[in-house]
């Protein structure tokens, strides 16, 4: 690891103006950043180690539930408000990483959770994401793990995150703190598709601070599911992941949120599928037909055809669980 | 001790650090010098004085307790608690085996929570209570997950063994030893190449069962 600068601050105002600095860079639980460092893929000057904010809490707010940024995976997982007002949240987090990692990454670490793209992680290949303009390895190299929907010919990179596809799911916003002030930002608006500027992973300025994220209230808890396929039974990155949540009433869907994981830049989230299910019976007539619309526009490379058909295939089983017909 | 740190710590003046190489240059310098100039400066690169001046900017205070030994000491920022352990403390019975989080060889508790201490930046447990595998027996008496490792035939290399039993200790702690299926879950943080799985699931579940306080 390249030599660096360590600063503690103990005020969101002096990690305001610290992190304002060129070459500094925020640390939280460092689980996803030390690992880019030692791999010489990202090389901050000074790091500004924020755990003395006090950005930990979960507690109620107006009308859902406040995550302070500096929550641990694991506590969120694990929050008894969480299980029982969200638990597609607490579900998508327990599938993400290991134990050990859940204890060590917080919620605003898990949103800038950098692509696990090999090509980004080789530092002597080319990646627009890490160098900009330097090329996409991806592109015509082995791309198994790479997006369907929203890449560019400058980056097919996937975002690799659980929590952020149930957040995009469930409306959550984000609480942003600036020199200026605060903002809020829906979540689906937090992480960008590439583009041209890949290197840009998402819409928080260098200069700014996530504080927490907020999840109003909703009546999907009873029909709540996440379903991550992955190339081993745990511990390993998406191939596809799908957050399902369903409000039945009587047998016909009254509301509908779906979102996917492993397949774009971002969380997917699927609208026009969501909309597609409400006022139906809660059936595999229903969901087959919102997993062939949410495919809609998909667009696979080289080695991640396989994606096509596991997709439709991985919302309908994750809407059946959800809808608790298995 | 914030406080007594914040001077430092909190330093947000932006001159360049020091490094290796610029120590290198400026004592070649110095070297080169030294036919134009009186003893002083011979003398002070003789005591590598460059470097230690350099040191002492790199080097931030850490206060943290390791299995119950309290610890004053001074550390570049990074060096990982994997790499203070070992290297600084000389507890090598927390293993480096990918170095990357991938494989929790190197799994401790910090604060009785169980971490990567690969991917734990030393700086970051400043105030911590760190517990390794050698801070598990209570003297001669090994801790149960120990003993039931043995009994089981929980390892074949040992490598990942540790790891694997600071792991287990904690998947009893946290709730997580319900069933197999929970187990494995909860314990998938952990690799063994020799594939000793089952045999470790045998020994979590027999120390769950036997209600013994872990």
């Amino acid at each position: 690891m390249k030599q660096f600068q360590y600063i503690r601050p103990a005020t969101q105002q002096s990690v305001l103006e610290a992190i304002a600095k060129p070459g500094t860079q925020i640390i939280a639980g460092g689980s996803n950043l030390v690992d880019l460092m030692k791999h010489g893929v990202m090389s901050p000057d000074k790091l500004v180690d924020i755990n003395k904010l006090p950005l930990r809490g979960i507690t109620p707010a107006k009308s859902g539930l406040h995550i302070g940024a500096l929550a641990l995976n694991s506590q969120v997982a694990e929050d008894k408000q969480v299980k029982e007002k969200f638990p597609l949240l607490s579900m998508a987090l327990n599938a993400g990483a290991s134990a050990q990692l859940r204890n060590m990454a917080t919620v605003g670490g898990n949103m800038m959770q950098r692509t696990r793209c090999p090509y980004f992680y080789d530092t002597s290949m080319p990646c627009n994401k890490r160098i900009p303009n330097s090329g996409c390895g991806a592109l015509e190299g082995f791309n198994r793990m790479h997006a369907i929907f929203g890449a560019s010919d400058k980056c097919i990179a996937v975002y690799p995150s659980d929590m952020s596809v149930a957040l995009a799911a469930l409306d959550a916003t984000v609480l942003i703190a600036g020199r200026k002030g605060q903002r809020r930002l829906p979540f689906t608006d937090f992480h960008r598709l590439p583009g041209n500027t890949p290197e840009i992973d998402n819409n928080l300025a260098k200069d700014q601070l996530i504080l927490a994220v907020e999840i109003p209230d909703n009546n999907y808890a009873k029909h709540s599911y996440y379903l991550k396929v992955r190339d081993r039974a745990s511990y390993a990155f998406a191939l596809v992941s799908v957050a399902a949540a369903l409000d039945i009433d009587n047998g016909t869907i009254r509301g509908a949120r779906l979102a996917m994981g492993g397949v774009a830049h971002k969380p997917w989230r699927l609208t026009e599928a969501e909309k597609s299910l409400v006022g139906k019976p809660a059936n595999m007539a229903s969901f087959e037909q919102a997993a062939q619309i949410a495919m809609q526009g998909a667009k696979a490379y080289k080695d991640n055809a396989f994606k096509l058909q596991l997709g439709p295939a991985t919302i309908t089983e994750a809407l059946q669980h959800a809808a608790g017909l298995v | 001790m914030e406080d007594q740190n914040n001077g430092f710590l909190a330093d947000d003046n932006d001159q360049p650090k020091e490094n290796p190489r610029r120590n290198f240059l400026k004592q070649t310098s110095l070297l080169t010098a030294v036919a134009l100039t009186p003893g002083v400066a011979v003398k002070a690169a003789e005591n590598h004085f460059d470097e230690k001046v350099a040191a002492a900017f790199e080097k931030l205070p850490l206060n943290l307790t390791v299995n119950g030994t309290a610890h004053k000491l001074s550390i570049e920022p990074r060096v990982t608690l994997l790499d203070l352990l070992r290297e600084q403390l000389d507890l090598t019975g927390t293993k480096k085996g990918c170095d990357y989080g991938q494989c929790g060889a190197c799994t401790v508790h910090v604060d009785g929570h169980r971490v990567n201490s690969c991917l734990t930046l030393a700086m970051m447990v400043d105030g911590k209570k760190v517990t390794t595998i050698e801070g598990l027996a209570k003297g001669d008496q090994l801790h149960p997950m120990q003993e039931a490792f043995i009994k089981h035939d929980g390892f074949q290399c040992g490598y990942c063994t540790p790891g694997q039993i600071m792991s287990a200790v904690a998947c009893v702690r946290e709730g997580h030893a319900n069933s197999e299926g929970e187990i494995r879950e909860y314990m998938s943080g952990n690799i063994c190449r020799c594939g000793a799985y089952p045999n470790i699931v045998n020994a979590i579940q027999e120390v769950k069962n036997g209600g013994q306080q872990v």
